[in-house]
Protein backbone atom coordinates (compact mmCIF):
# COMPACT_ATOMS: atom_id res chain seq x y z
CA UNK A 1 0.00 0.00 0.00
CA UNK A 2 2.57 2.31 0.81
CA UNK A 3 4.78 1.66 -1.89
CA UNK A 4 1.66 2.53 -3.76
CA UNK A 5 0.95 5.53 -2.45
CA UNK A 6 4.77 6.24 -3.39
CA UNK A 7 4.48 5.28 -7.02
CA UNK A 8 1.28 7.46 -7.22
CA UNK A 9 2.81 10.23 -6.23
CA UNK A 10 5.69 9.95 -8.69
CA UNK A 11 3.24 9.26 -11.43
CA UNK A 12 1.62 12.26 -10.77
CA UNK A 13 4.90 14.58 -11.26
CA UNK A 14 4.80 13.10 -14.87
CA UNK A 15 2.65 14.92 -17.62
CA UNK A 16 2.18 12.51 -20.02
CA UNK A 17 1.16 9.10 -17.17
CA UNK A 18 -0.74 11.92 -15.37
CA UNK A 19 -4.09 10.60 -16.53
CA UNK A 20 -3.34 7.38 -15.66
CA UNK A 21 -3.09 5.09 -12.50
CA UNK A 22 -0.18 3.15 -11.46
CA UNK A 23 -2.69 0.20 -11.72
CA UNK A 24 -3.68 1.51 -15.65
CA UNK A 25 0.49 2.24 -16.37
CA UNK A 26 1.20 -0.75 -15.37
CA UNK A 27 -1.58 -2.64 -17.51
CA UNK A 28 -0.99 -0.32 -20.25
CA UNK A 29 2.45 -1.52 -20.75
CA UNK A 30 2.21 -5.23 -20.53
CA UNK A 31 -0.56 -5.00 -22.95
CA UNK A 32 1.66 -2.62 -25.15
CA UNK A 33 4.18 -5.90 -24.59
CA UNK A 34 1.74 -8.59 -25.30
CA UNK A 35 -0.24 -7.15 -28.10
CA UNK A 36 2.34 -7.97 -31.43
CA UNK A 37 3.47 -11.32 -29.77
CA UNK A 38 -0.49 -12.32 -29.89
CA UNK A 39 -1.40 -11.36 -32.53
CA UNK A 40 1.23 -13.43 -34.17
CA UNK A 41 0.45 -16.33 -32.60
CA UNK A 42 -3.14 -16.21 -33.29
CA UNK A 43 -2.23 -15.44 -37.01
CA UNK A 44 0.83 -17.75 -37.72
CA UNK A 45 0.44 -20.45 -35.33
CA UNK A 46 -3.40 -20.81 -34.13
CA UNK A 47 -5.28 -20.02 -37.09
CA UNK A 48 -3.19 -21.79 -39.24
CA UNK A 49 -3.73 -25.03 -37.43
CA UNK A 50 -7.31 -24.81 -37.41
CA UNK A 51 -7.32 -23.44 -41.14
CA UNK A 52 -5.88 -27.23 -42.09
CA UNK A 53 -8.37 -28.86 -40.88
CA UNK A 54 -10.32 -26.81 -43.22
CA UNK A 55 -8.19 -27.30 -46.31
CA UNK A 56 -8.26 -31.07 -45.51
CA UNK A 57 -11.66 -31.21 -45.80
CA UNK A 58 -11.70 -30.02 -49.31
CA UNK A 59 -10.64 -30.42 -52.96
CA UNK A 60 -8.25 -27.79 -52.90
CA UNK A 61 -5.53 -27.08 -56.22
CA UNK A 62 -4.20 -24.03 -56.63
CA UNK A 63 -5.81 -22.98 -59.43
CA UNK A 64 -9.52 -23.49 -59.20
CA UNK A 65 -11.48 -20.67 -57.17
CA UNK A 66 -14.31 -23.35 -56.20
CA UNK A 67 -13.20 -25.44 -53.28
CA UNK A 68 -15.74 -28.10 -53.03
CA UNK A 69 -16.09 -29.52 -49.68
CA UNK A 70 -15.77 -33.63 -49.78
CA UNK A 71 -15.80 -34.29 -46.23
CA UNK A 72 -13.51 -37.53 -45.43
CA UNK A 73 -12.61 -37.73 -49.29
CA UNK A 74 -9.13 -36.37 -48.61
CA UNK A 75 -8.41 -39.14 -45.93
CA UNK A 76 -9.85 -42.08 -47.95
CA UNK A 77 -7.41 -41.13 -50.82
CA UNK A 78 -4.47 -41.12 -48.78
CA UNK A 79 -6.00 -44.93 -47.98
CA UNK A 80 -5.93 -45.40 -51.43
CA UNK A 81 -3.06 -44.02 -52.20
CA UNK A 82 -0.02 -46.63 -51.97
CA UNK A 83 3.07 -43.89 -51.98
CA UNK A 84 1.30 -42.51 -48.75
CA UNK A 85 1.12 -46.12 -47.44
CA UNK A 86 4.81 -46.85 -48.29
CA UNK A 87 5.86 -43.44 -46.54
CA UNK A 88 3.81 -44.38 -43.51
CA UNK A 89 6.11 -47.74 -43.30
CA UNK A 90 9.17 -45.98 -44.22
CA UNK A 91 8.43 -43.36 -41.47
CA UNK A 92 7.44 -46.42 -38.88
CA UNK A 93 11.43 -47.93 -39.91
CA UNK A 94 12.68 -44.02 -39.07
CA UNK A 95 11.00 -43.80 -35.66
CA UNK A 96 11.56 -47.33 -34.86
CA UNK A 97 15.48 -47.93 -35.72
CA UNK A 98 16.26 -44.00 -35.50
CA UNK A 99 15.06 -43.41 -32.21
CA UNK A 100 16.97 -46.08 -30.11
CA UNK A 101 19.90 -45.71 -32.53
CA UNK A 102 20.57 -42.36 -31.55
CA UNK A 103 19.45 -42.75 -28.01
CA UNK A 104 22.53 -45.46 -27.67
CA UNK A 105 24.98 -44.24 -29.50
CA UNK A 106 24.03 -40.57 -27.45
CA UNK A 107 23.98 -42.56 -24.05
CA UNK A 108 27.83 -44.32 -24.87
CA UNK A 109 29.57 -41.09 -25.81
CA UNK A 110 27.72 -39.53 -22.62
CA UNK A 111 29.19 -42.79 -20.35
CA UNK A 112 32.26 -42.83 -21.76
CA UNK A 113 33.03 -38.91 -21.59
CA UNK A 114 31.79 -38.87 -18.43
CA UNK A 115 34.75 -41.28 -17.12
CA UNK A 116 37.86 -39.23 -18.78
CA UNK A 117 39.30 -36.81 -17.07
CA UNK A 118 41.33 -34.39 -19.64
CA UNK A 119 40.56 -33.46 -23.01
CA UNK A 120 36.66 -34.10 -22.06
CA UNK A 121 35.59 -30.60 -23.23
CA UNK A 122 36.77 -31.06 -26.34
CA UNK A 123 35.44 -34.29 -27.34
CA UNK A 124 32.30 -33.00 -26.33
CA UNK A 125 33.12 -30.22 -29.02
CA UNK A 126 33.65 -32.36 -31.72
CA UNK A 127 30.57 -34.71 -31.19
CA UNK A 128 28.44 -31.64 -31.39
CA UNK A 129 29.58 -30.20 -34.31
CA UNK A 130 27.12 -32.13 -36.74
CA UNK A 131 24.50 -30.77 -34.91
CA UNK A 132 25.01 -27.22 -35.98
CA UNK A 133 25.58 -28.09 -39.64
CA UNK A 134 23.29 -27.12 -42.21
CA UNK A 135 21.42 -31.08 -42.79
CA UNK A 136 21.12 -30.17 -47.02
CA UNK A 137 25.38 -29.65 -46.78
CA UNK A 138 25.87 -33.17 -44.66
CA UNK A 139 23.04 -34.79 -46.53
CA UNK A 140 25.48 -34.02 -49.58
CA UNK A 141 28.37 -34.95 -48.02
CA UNK A 142 26.92 -38.52 -46.93
CA UNK A 143 25.82 -38.28 -50.79
CA UNK A 144 29.01 -38.61 -52.43
CA UNK A 145 30.83 -40.42 -49.63
CA UNK A 146 28.16 -43.60 -50.72
CA UNK A 147 28.09 -43.10 -54.53
CA UNK A 148 28.76 -45.85 -56.36
CA UNK A 149 32.51 -44.90 -57.19
CA UNK A 150 33.18 -43.21 -53.55
CA UNK A 151 35.35 -43.40 -50.95
CA UNK A 152 32.79 -46.19 -48.74
CA UNK A 153 33.23 -48.37 -51.59
CA UNK A 154 37.17 -47.57 -52.20
CA UNK A 155 37.47 -48.42 -48.21
CA UNK A 156 35.66 -52.08 -49.10
CA UNK A 157 37.56 -53.14 -51.96
CA UNK A 158 40.45 -51.86 -49.98
CA UNK A 159 39.10 -54.74 -47.29
CA UNK A 160 38.50 -56.90 -50.32
CA UNK A 161 34.72 -56.84 -49.71
CA UNK A 162 32.70 -56.68 -51.76
CA UNK A 163 31.00 -53.19 -53.03
CA UNK A 164 27.95 -52.10 -52.44
CA UNK A 165 25.08 -50.24 -53.66
CA UNK A 166 24.32 -47.95 -50.87
CA UNK A 167 21.90 -45.42 -51.59
CA UNK A 168 20.91 -46.82 -54.77
CA UNK A 169 19.90 -50.49 -52.90
CA UNK A 170 16.20 -49.98 -51.67
CA UNK A 171 17.04 -52.84 -48.67
CA UNK A 172 20.06 -50.71 -47.72
CA UNK A 173 19.03 -46.57 -48.31
CA UNK A 174 16.53 -45.86 -45.75
CA UNK A 175 19.64 -47.11 -43.11
CA UNK A 176 22.00 -45.48 -44.19
CA UNK A 177 19.87 -42.19 -44.21
CA UNK A 178 19.47 -43.10 -40.78
CA UNK A 179 22.84 -43.38 -39.95
CA UNK A 180 23.52 -40.06 -41.42
CA UNK A 181 20.74 -38.74 -39.42
CA UNK A 182 22.12 -40.31 -36.35
CA UNK A 183 25.20 -39.31 -37.06
CA UNK A 184 24.08 -35.49 -37.24
CA UNK A 185 22.01 -35.89 -33.89
CA UNK A 186 24.45 -37.49 -31.69
CA UNK A 187 25.30 -34.71 -30.14
CA UNK A 188 22.53 -33.45 -28.48
CA UNK A 189 21.48 -36.76 -27.16
CA UNK A 190 25.18 -36.94 -25.51
CA UNK A 191 24.95 -33.73 -23.96
CA UNK A 192 21.18 -34.07 -22.26
CA UNK A 193 22.57 -37.66 -21.35
CA UNK A 194 26.11 -35.52 -20.15
CA UNK A 195 24.21 -32.72 -18.06
CA UNK A 196 21.75 -35.92 -16.49
CA UNK A 197 24.75 -37.90 -15.89
CA UNK A 198 26.13 -35.00 -13.80
CA UNK A 199 23.43 -34.05 -11.73
CA UNK A 200 23.40 -37.76 -10.58
CA UNK A 201 25.26 -37.15 -6.52
CA UNK A 202 28.89 -38.98 -6.27
CA UNK A 203 27.88 -40.33 -3.09
CA UNK A 204 24.85 -43.12 -4.13
CA UNK A 205 27.88 -44.70 -6.32
CA UNK A 206 30.20 -44.67 -3.27
CA UNK A 207 27.68 -46.13 -1.36
CA UNK A 208 26.91 -48.66 -3.53
CA UNK A 209 30.71 -49.87 -3.63
CA UNK A 210 30.69 -50.21 -0.33
CA UNK A 211 27.97 -52.23 -0.51
CA UNK A 212 29.82 -54.11 -2.72
CA UNK A 213 27.85 -53.80 -5.92
CA UNK A 214 29.77 -53.86 -9.36
CA UNK A 215 30.09 -51.26 -11.96
CA UNK A 216 27.53 -53.16 -14.03
CA UNK A 217 24.91 -53.32 -10.82
CA UNK A 218 25.80 -49.61 -10.04
CA UNK A 219 25.33 -48.55 -13.82
CA UNK A 220 21.80 -50.67 -13.73
CA UNK A 221 20.18 -49.69 -10.44
CA UNK A 222 21.59 -46.24 -9.83
CA UNK A 223 22.99 -44.54 -13.69
CA UNK A 224 20.07 -46.15 -15.06
CA UNK A 225 16.70 -45.38 -12.97
CA UNK A 226 18.42 -41.70 -12.59
CA UNK A 227 18.65 -40.96 -16.13
CA UNK A 228 15.36 -41.92 -16.90
CA UNK A 229 13.43 -38.44 -16.95
CA UNK A 230 16.08 -37.24 -19.22
CA UNK A 231 15.36 -40.31 -21.27
CA UNK A 232 11.58 -39.63 -21.59
CA UNK A 233 13.33 -35.99 -23.09
CA UNK A 234 15.31 -37.79 -25.14
CA UNK A 235 13.05 -40.04 -26.39
CA UNK A 236 9.80 -37.91 -27.13
CA UNK A 237 12.43 -34.92 -28.86
CA UNK A 238 14.39 -37.91 -30.68
CA UNK A 239 10.27 -39.22 -31.83
CA UNK A 240 9.67 -35.91 -33.35
CA UNK A 241 12.47 -35.54 -34.86
CA UNK A 242 12.52 -39.19 -36.88
CA UNK A 243 8.65 -38.48 -37.73
CA UNK A 244 9.64 -35.43 -39.34
CA UNK A 245 12.35 -37.10 -41.86
CA UNK A 246 12.33 -34.58 -44.35
CA UNK A 247 15.67 -32.95 -45.65
CA UNK A 248 18.07 -35.60 -45.09
CA UNK A 249 15.85 -37.67 -47.18
CA UNK A 250 15.09 -35.11 -49.78
CA UNK A 251 19.26 -34.26 -49.99
CA UNK A 252 19.79 -38.14 -49.78
CA UNK A 253 18.10 -39.30 -52.03
CA UNK A 254 15.23 -38.01 -52.87
CA UNK A 255 12.77 -40.33 -51.67
CA UNK A 256 14.07 -43.33 -54.21
CA UNK A 257 14.83 -45.93 -54.90
CA UNK A 258 11.79 -46.85 -55.68
CA UNK A 259 10.53 -45.09 -52.75
CA UNK A 260 12.05 -47.19 -50.06
CA UNK A 261 13.13 -44.45 -48.57
CA UNK A 262 10.50 -41.87 -48.68
CA UNK A 263 8.63 -40.42 -45.72
CA UNK A 264 5.59 -39.29 -44.78
CA UNK A 265 6.83 -35.74 -44.89
CA UNK A 266 8.70 -35.77 -47.94
CA UNK A 267 5.24 -37.29 -49.28
CA UNK A 268 3.42 -34.26 -47.48
CA UNK A 269 5.73 -32.17 -49.59
CA UNK A 270 5.34 -33.94 -53.24
CA UNK A 271 1.65 -34.20 -52.44
CA UNK A 272 1.51 -29.99 -52.09
CA UNK A 273 3.93 -28.20 -53.92
CA UNK A 274 4.55 -31.13 -57.19
CA UNK A 275 1.21 -31.87 -57.51
CA UNK A 276 -0.38 -29.12 -55.72
CA UNK A 277 -3.10 -31.28 -54.13
CA UNK A 278 -3.81 -29.16 -51.02
CA UNK A 279 -6.14 -30.68 -49.52
CA UNK A 280 -4.94 -34.23 -49.51
CA UNK A 281 -1.15 -33.02 -48.50
CA UNK A 282 -3.50 -30.73 -45.45
CA UNK A 283 -5.11 -34.38 -44.59
CA UNK A 284 -2.10 -36.04 -44.35
CA UNK A 285 0.05 -33.63 -42.38
CA UNK A 286 -3.23 -33.84 -39.77
CA UNK A 287 -2.19 -37.54 -39.82
CA UNK A 288 1.40 -36.94 -38.68
CA UNK A 289 -0.38 -34.51 -36.17
CA UNK A 290 -2.41 -36.84 -34.76
CA UNK A 291 1.27 -39.40 -34.69
CA UNK A 292 3.30 -36.72 -32.52
CA UNK A 293 0.53 -35.94 -30.26
CA UNK A 294 -0.34 -39.76 -29.42
CA UNK A 295 3.14 -40.73 -29.66
CA UNK A 296 4.48 -37.74 -27.09
CA UNK A 297 1.55 -38.21 -24.98
CA UNK A 298 2.04 -42.38 -24.97
CA UNK A 299 5.65 -41.88 -24.02
CA UNK A 300 4.98 -39.40 -21.00
CA UNK A 301 2.86 -41.59 -19.55
CA UNK A 302 4.39 -44.63 -20.31
CA UNK A 303 7.97 -43.74 -19.40
CA UNK A 304 6.91 -41.32 -16.20
CA UNK A 305 4.65 -44.37 -14.54
CA UNK A 306 8.25 -46.84 -14.60
CA UNK A 307 9.54 -43.67 -13.04
CA UNK A 308 7.85 -43.80 -10.02
CA UNK A 309 7.62 -47.38 -9.87
CA UNK B 1 25.18 -42.82 8.06
CA UNK B 2 28.40 -40.60 9.12
CA UNK B 3 30.93 -43.72 9.04
CA UNK B 4 29.52 -44.74 5.43
CA UNK B 5 30.49 -41.41 4.24
CA UNK B 6 33.68 -41.36 6.19
CA UNK B 7 34.57 -44.91 4.85
CA UNK B 8 33.24 -44.26 1.20
CA UNK B 9 35.93 -40.85 1.03
CA UNK B 10 38.58 -43.27 1.88
CA UNK B 11 37.91 -46.25 -0.15
CA UNK B 12 36.64 -44.58 -2.91
CA UNK B 13 39.53 -42.77 -4.93
CA UNK B 14 41.98 -45.30 -4.03
CA UNK B 15 39.83 -47.86 -6.13
CA UNK B 16 38.42 -45.45 -8.60
CA UNK B 17 41.80 -44.72 -9.46
CA UNK B 18 42.62 -48.20 -9.91
CA UNK B 19 40.26 -49.39 -12.13
CA UNK B 20 40.15 -45.89 -13.90
CA UNK B 21 43.76 -46.26 -15.38
CA UNK B 22 42.62 -49.40 -16.90
CA UNK B 23 38.95 -48.27 -18.11
CA UNK B 24 40.17 -44.63 -18.72
CA UNK B 25 42.49 -45.98 -21.70
CA UNK B 26 39.51 -47.90 -23.44
CA UNK B 27 37.19 -45.14 -23.11
CA UNK B 28 39.82 -43.09 -24.62
CA UNK B 29 40.20 -45.46 -27.39
CA UNK B 30 36.68 -45.64 -28.24
CA UNK B 31 36.29 -41.88 -27.96
CA UNK B 32 39.26 -41.22 -30.51
CA UNK B 33 37.11 -43.76 -33.10
CA UNK B 34 34.25 -41.90 -33.12
CA UNK B 35 35.61 -38.50 -33.58
CA UNK B 36 37.00 -40.11 -36.93
CA UNK B 37 33.98 -40.82 -37.85
CA UNK B 38 32.22 -37.56 -36.90
CA UNK B 39 34.97 -35.16 -38.41
CA UNK B 40 35.86 -37.56 -41.20
CA UNK B 41 32.75 -36.17 -43.50
CA UNK B 42 33.92 -33.15 -43.09
CA UNK B 43 37.83 -33.76 -43.68
CA UNK B 44 35.97 -35.54 -46.74
CA UNK B 45 33.97 -32.51 -47.81
CA UNK B 46 37.20 -29.98 -47.27
CA UNK B 47 39.42 -32.48 -48.98
CA UNK B 48 36.82 -32.76 -51.75
CA UNK B 49 36.92 -29.04 -52.31
CA UNK B 50 40.66 -28.58 -52.84
CA UNK B 51 40.46 -30.72 -55.35
CA UNK B 52 41.24 -29.84 -59.09
CA UNK B 53 38.97 -31.51 -61.82
CA UNK B 54 41.22 -34.02 -62.80
CA UNK B 55 41.80 -35.58 -58.97
CA UNK B 56 37.88 -35.62 -57.92
CA UNK B 57 37.76 -39.29 -58.53
CA UNK B 58 40.87 -40.51 -56.32
CA UNK B 59 39.98 -41.75 -53.20
CA UNK B 60 43.10 -40.45 -51.39
CA UNK B 61 42.05 -37.90 -48.41
CA UNK B 62 44.99 -35.58 -49.46
CA UNK B 63 44.81 -33.69 -52.31
CA UNK B 64 47.38 -34.07 -54.83
CA UNK B 65 47.74 -30.74 -55.90
CA UNK B 66 45.49 -29.03 -54.17
CA UNK B 67 43.55 -25.74 -55.46
CA UNK B 68 41.47 -22.83 -54.54
CA UNK B 69 40.49 -22.71 -58.25
CA UNK B 70 36.77 -24.36 -56.73
CA UNK B 71 36.12 -21.56 -54.23
CA UNK B 72 37.10 -19.41 -57.10
CA UNK B 73 34.78 -20.27 -59.60
CA UNK B 74 31.87 -21.10 -56.85
CA UNK B 75 31.88 -17.22 -55.86
CA UNK B 76 32.87 -16.13 -59.23
CA UNK B 77 30.19 -17.83 -62.12
CA UNK B 78 27.50 -19.15 -59.36
CA UNK B 79 24.43 -17.13 -57.27
CA UNK B 80 26.24 -18.26 -53.82
CA UNK B 81 27.57 -14.78 -53.07
CA UNK B 82 23.86 -13.31 -53.57
CA UNK B 83 22.80 -16.35 -51.47
CA UNK B 84 25.00 -15.97 -48.53
CA UNK B 85 23.90 -12.49 -48.53
CA UNK B 86 20.24 -13.63 -48.14
CA UNK B 87 21.01 -15.61 -45.81
CA UNK B 88 22.80 -13.46 -43.21
CA UNK B 89 19.78 -10.87 -43.70
CA UNK B 90 17.10 -13.65 -43.22
CA UNK B 91 19.46 -14.73 -40.05
CA UNK B 92 19.99 -11.76 -38.70
CA UNK B 93 16.02 -9.73 -38.97
CA UNK B 94 14.56 -13.06 -37.75
CA UNK B 95 16.94 -13.38 -34.42
CA UNK B 96 16.64 -9.76 -33.84
CA UNK B 97 12.89 -9.84 -33.88
CA UNK B 98 13.28 -12.86 -32.06
CA UNK B 99 15.16 -11.37 -29.09
CA UNK B 100 13.30 -8.26 -28.66
CA UNK B 101 9.86 -10.14 -28.86
CA UNK B 102 10.80 -12.58 -26.75
CA UNK B 103 12.42 -11.08 -24.06
CA UNK B 104 9.09 -8.55 -23.57
CA UNK B 105 6.87 -11.31 -23.89
CA UNK B 106 9.39 -13.51 -21.42
CA UNK B 107 9.88 -10.12 -18.75
CA UNK B 108 6.08 -9.57 -18.36
CA UNK B 109 4.74 -13.44 -18.06
CA UNK B 110 7.84 -13.59 -15.82
CA UNK B 111 7.51 -10.68 -13.51
CA UNK B 112 3.31 -9.30 -13.66
CA UNK B 113 0.41 -11.16 -12.49
CA UNK B 114 -2.87 -10.55 -14.34
CA UNK B 115 -6.01 -11.20 -16.09
CA UNK B 116 -5.41 -14.36 -18.63
CA UNK B 117 -1.70 -14.47 -17.95
CA UNK B 118 -1.44 -18.92 -17.12
CA UNK B 119 -3.73 -19.13 -20.58
CA UNK B 120 -1.72 -16.71 -22.39
CA UNK B 121 1.24 -18.62 -21.44
CA UNK B 122 -0.16 -22.58 -22.17
CA UNK B 123 -1.10 -21.48 -25.12
CA UNK B 124 2.09 -19.75 -26.82
CA UNK B 125 3.57 -22.98 -25.54
CA UNK B 126 1.23 -25.39 -26.93
CA UNK B 127 2.27 -24.61 -29.97
CA UNK B 128 5.36 -26.18 -29.95
CA UNK B 129 3.59 -29.33 -30.38
CA UNK B 130 2.60 -28.68 -34.05
CA UNK B 131 4.64 -29.61 -36.33
CA UNK B 132 5.61 -26.88 -38.78
CA UNK B 133 4.44 -28.95 -41.54
CA UNK B 134 0.88 -28.59 -40.18
CA UNK B 135 1.42 -24.95 -40.66
CA UNK B 136 3.13 -24.60 -44.00
CA UNK B 137 0.22 -25.19 -46.53
CA UNK B 138 -1.93 -22.28 -44.72
CA UNK B 139 1.43 -20.04 -44.70
CA UNK B 140 1.77 -21.14 -48.39
CA UNK B 141 -1.92 -20.51 -49.33
CA UNK B 142 -1.75 -17.15 -47.10
CA UNK B 143 1.85 -15.85 -48.65
CA UNK B 144 -0.07 -16.59 -52.28
CA UNK B 145 -3.15 -14.16 -51.26
CA UNK B 146 -0.46 -11.84 -49.96
CA UNK B 147 1.74 -11.77 -52.64
CA UNK B 148 4.57 -12.76 -50.70
CA UNK B 149 5.81 -15.58 -52.48
CA UNK B 150 9.46 -15.12 -53.64
CA UNK B 151 10.01 -12.24 -51.31
CA UNK B 152 11.64 -11.70 -48.30
CA UNK B 153 8.73 -10.98 -46.38
CA UNK B 154 7.53 -14.63 -46.79
CA UNK B 155 10.62 -16.18 -46.17
CA UNK B 156 10.62 -13.94 -43.06
CA UNK B 157 7.62 -13.89 -41.50
CA UNK B 158 6.85 -17.43 -39.84
CA UNK B 159 10.10 -17.38 -37.81
CA UNK B 160 9.39 -13.45 -36.32
CA UNK B 161 8.84 -14.75 -32.99
CA UNK B 162 9.82 -18.29 -31.40
CA UNK B 163 7.76 -19.69 -28.68
CA UNK B 164 10.82 -21.43 -27.16
CA UNK B 165 12.35 -18.32 -27.05
CA UNK B 166 9.84 -16.81 -24.92
CA UNK B 167 9.76 -20.10 -22.52
CA UNK B 168 13.71 -19.57 -21.92
CA UNK B 169 13.20 -15.64 -21.73
CA UNK B 170 10.69 -16.25 -18.98
CA UNK B 171 12.77 -18.71 -17.09
CA UNK B 172 15.76 -16.15 -17.07
CA UNK B 173 13.64 -13.80 -16.08
CA UNK B 174 12.09 -14.94 -13.10
CA UNK B 175 15.17 -14.55 -11.48
CA UNK B 176 15.42 -11.28 -11.69
CA UNK B 177 14.82 -9.66 -8.10
CA UNK B 178 11.55 -7.86 -7.79
CA UNK B 179 12.86 -5.95 -5.25
CA UNK B 180 15.20 -4.20 -7.66
CA UNK B 181 12.23 -3.80 -10.09
CA UNK B 182 9.98 -2.34 -7.25
CA UNK B 183 12.79 -0.01 -6.22
CA UNK B 184 13.48 1.21 -9.76
CA UNK B 185 9.82 2.63 -9.78
CA UNK B 186 9.98 4.11 -6.35
CA UNK B 187 12.47 6.20 -8.35
CA UNK B 188 10.44 6.63 -10.60
CA UNK B 189 11.77 5.43 -13.38
CA UNK B 190 9.09 4.01 -16.30
CA UNK B 191 8.18 0.63 -17.07
CA UNK B 192 10.41 0.47 -19.96
CA UNK B 193 13.34 2.12 -18.81
CA UNK B 194 13.12 -0.50 -15.81
CA UNK B 195 12.82 -3.44 -18.73
CA UNK B 196 15.33 -2.29 -20.88
CA UNK B 197 18.34 -0.67 -17.82
CA UNK B 198 17.55 -3.46 -15.45
CA UNK B 199 16.26 -6.25 -16.22
CA UNK B 200 17.59 -6.89 -19.54
CA UNK B 201 21.26 -6.50 -18.56
CA UNK B 202 20.56 -8.80 -16.41
CA UNK B 203 19.68 -11.95 -18.31
CA UNK B 204 22.66 -11.34 -20.89
CA UNK B 205 23.55 -14.84 -21.15
CA UNK B 206 20.04 -15.98 -22.14
CA UNK B 207 20.17 -13.38 -24.87
CA UNK B 208 23.56 -14.64 -25.80
CA UNK B 209 21.83 -18.21 -25.83
CA UNK B 210 19.06 -16.90 -27.49
CA UNK B 211 20.83 -15.23 -30.31
CA UNK B 212 23.01 -18.06 -30.99
CA UNK B 213 20.09 -20.85 -31.53
CA UNK B 214 18.17 -18.54 -33.50
CA UNK B 215 20.77 -17.66 -35.87
CA UNK B 216 21.82 -21.50 -36.51
CA UNK B 217 17.98 -22.31 -37.00
CA UNK B 218 17.10 -19.77 -39.41
CA UNK B 219 20.94 -19.85 -40.93
CA UNK B 220 20.12 -24.31 -41.33
CA UNK B 221 16.60 -23.71 -42.42
CA UNK B 222 15.44 -25.68 -45.07
CA UNK B 223 11.34 -27.21 -45.77
CA UNK B 224 10.01 -23.29 -45.83
CA UNK B 225 12.93 -21.42 -47.65
CA UNK B 226 12.59 -24.04 -50.21
CA UNK B 227 9.08 -23.58 -50.47
CA UNK B 228 8.65 -20.04 -50.37
CA UNK B 229 11.66 -19.11 -52.80
CA UNK B 230 11.28 -19.73 -56.57
CA UNK B 231 14.09 -17.47 -58.24
CA UNK B 232 17.75 -18.84 -57.95
CA UNK B 233 18.59 -14.76 -57.00
CA UNK B 234 16.72 -15.34 -54.03
CA UNK B 235 17.30 -18.99 -52.46
CA UNK B 236 19.16 -19.30 -49.03
CA UNK B 237 22.02 -20.95 -49.12
CA UNK B 238 20.75 -24.42 -48.34
CA UNK B 239 18.23 -24.01 -50.35
CA UNK B 240 21.13 -22.62 -53.39
CA UNK B 241 23.06 -25.74 -52.13
CA UNK B 242 20.53 -28.07 -52.84
CA UNK B 243 19.68 -26.97 -56.08
CA UNK B 244 22.61 -26.64 -57.26
CA UNK B 245 22.88 -30.37 -56.82
CA UNK B 246 20.11 -31.05 -59.22
CA UNK B 247 21.45 -28.78 -61.59
CA UNK B 248 24.92 -29.68 -62.18
CA UNK B 249 24.55 -33.38 -63.67
CA UNK B 250 28.01 -33.43 -64.79
CA UNK B 251 30.72 -35.07 -62.11
CA UNK B 252 32.54 -31.65 -62.10
CA UNK B 253 29.26 -30.81 -60.34
CA UNK B 254 30.31 -32.64 -57.27
CA UNK B 255 33.18 -30.79 -56.78
CA UNK B 256 31.23 -27.46 -56.86
CA UNK B 257 28.55 -29.22 -54.28
CA UNK B 258 31.17 -29.95 -51.96
CA UNK B 259 32.89 -26.47 -52.32
CA UNK B 260 29.91 -24.69 -51.65
CA UNK B 261 29.14 -27.47 -48.36
CA UNK B 262 32.08 -26.46 -47.24
CA UNK B 263 31.53 -22.52 -47.29
CA UNK B 264 27.99 -22.93 -45.58
CA UNK B 265 28.97 -25.24 -43.07
CA UNK B 266 32.40 -22.68 -42.18
CA UNK B 267 30.66 -19.66 -40.30
CA UNK B 268 28.49 -22.09 -38.45
CA UNK B 269 31.79 -23.82 -37.14
CA UNK B 270 33.14 -20.28 -36.88
CA UNK B 271 30.43 -19.08 -34.33
CA UNK B 272 30.04 -22.48 -32.72
CA UNK B 273 33.47 -22.41 -31.10
CA UNK B 274 32.68 -18.52 -30.36
CA UNK B 275 29.35 -19.18 -28.52
CA UNK B 276 30.21 -23.08 -27.88
CA UNK B 277 29.47 -22.17 -23.75
CA UNK B 278 25.98 -20.70 -24.78
CA UNK B 279 24.60 -22.76 -27.18
CA UNK B 280 25.35 -25.91 -24.77
CA UNK B 281 24.11 -24.16 -21.84
CA UNK B 282 20.89 -23.45 -24.05
CA UNK B 283 20.96 -27.25 -25.28
CA UNK B 284 21.34 -28.39 -21.26
CA UNK B 285 18.63 -25.96 -19.91
CA UNK B 286 16.09 -27.53 -22.93
CA UNK B 287 16.84 -30.77 -21.70
CA UNK B 288 16.54 -30.00 -17.29
CA UNK B 289 13.51 -27.63 -17.60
Amino acid sequence: MELADKLQARGRQTPLRRGLSVKGQRYLFIYSCLLLPLLFFASVRILPILYSFHVSFREWDLLSEVKPFVGLGNYAALLQDTIFLQSLRNTLIYVAVGVPGQLLAGLIVALLLHRIGRFKGLYRTVYFIPYVTSVVAAGWVFRWILMKNGIANGILLGLGLEPQLFLGSPSQAIYLVIAAMIWQGVGFQMLIFLTGLENIPRMYYDAASIDGAGSWRRFLHITLPLLNPVMVFSVVIGSIGFLQSFSEVLNMTGGGPLNSTVSLVLHIYNLAFKHFKMGEAAAATVVLFAMILALSLLQLKVLNKRADD
Amino acid sequence: MRRLTALSAAAAPRRAAASRSLTGAASYVLLTAGVLAMVFPFLWMVATSLKPPGEVFSLSLIPQQATLANYAELFRDSSFPKWISNSFIVALVTTASVIFFDTITGYVLAKFSFYGKQVIFVAILSTLMVPTEMLIIPWYLLSVKLGWVDTFAGLLFPGLISAFGIFLMKQFMESVPSELLDAARIDGMSEWGILFKIAVPLVRPALATLFILSFLGSWNAFIWPLIITQTEANFTIPVGTAFFSSELKDNSGWVMIMTGAAVSVLPLILLFFLFQKQIIRGISLTGLK
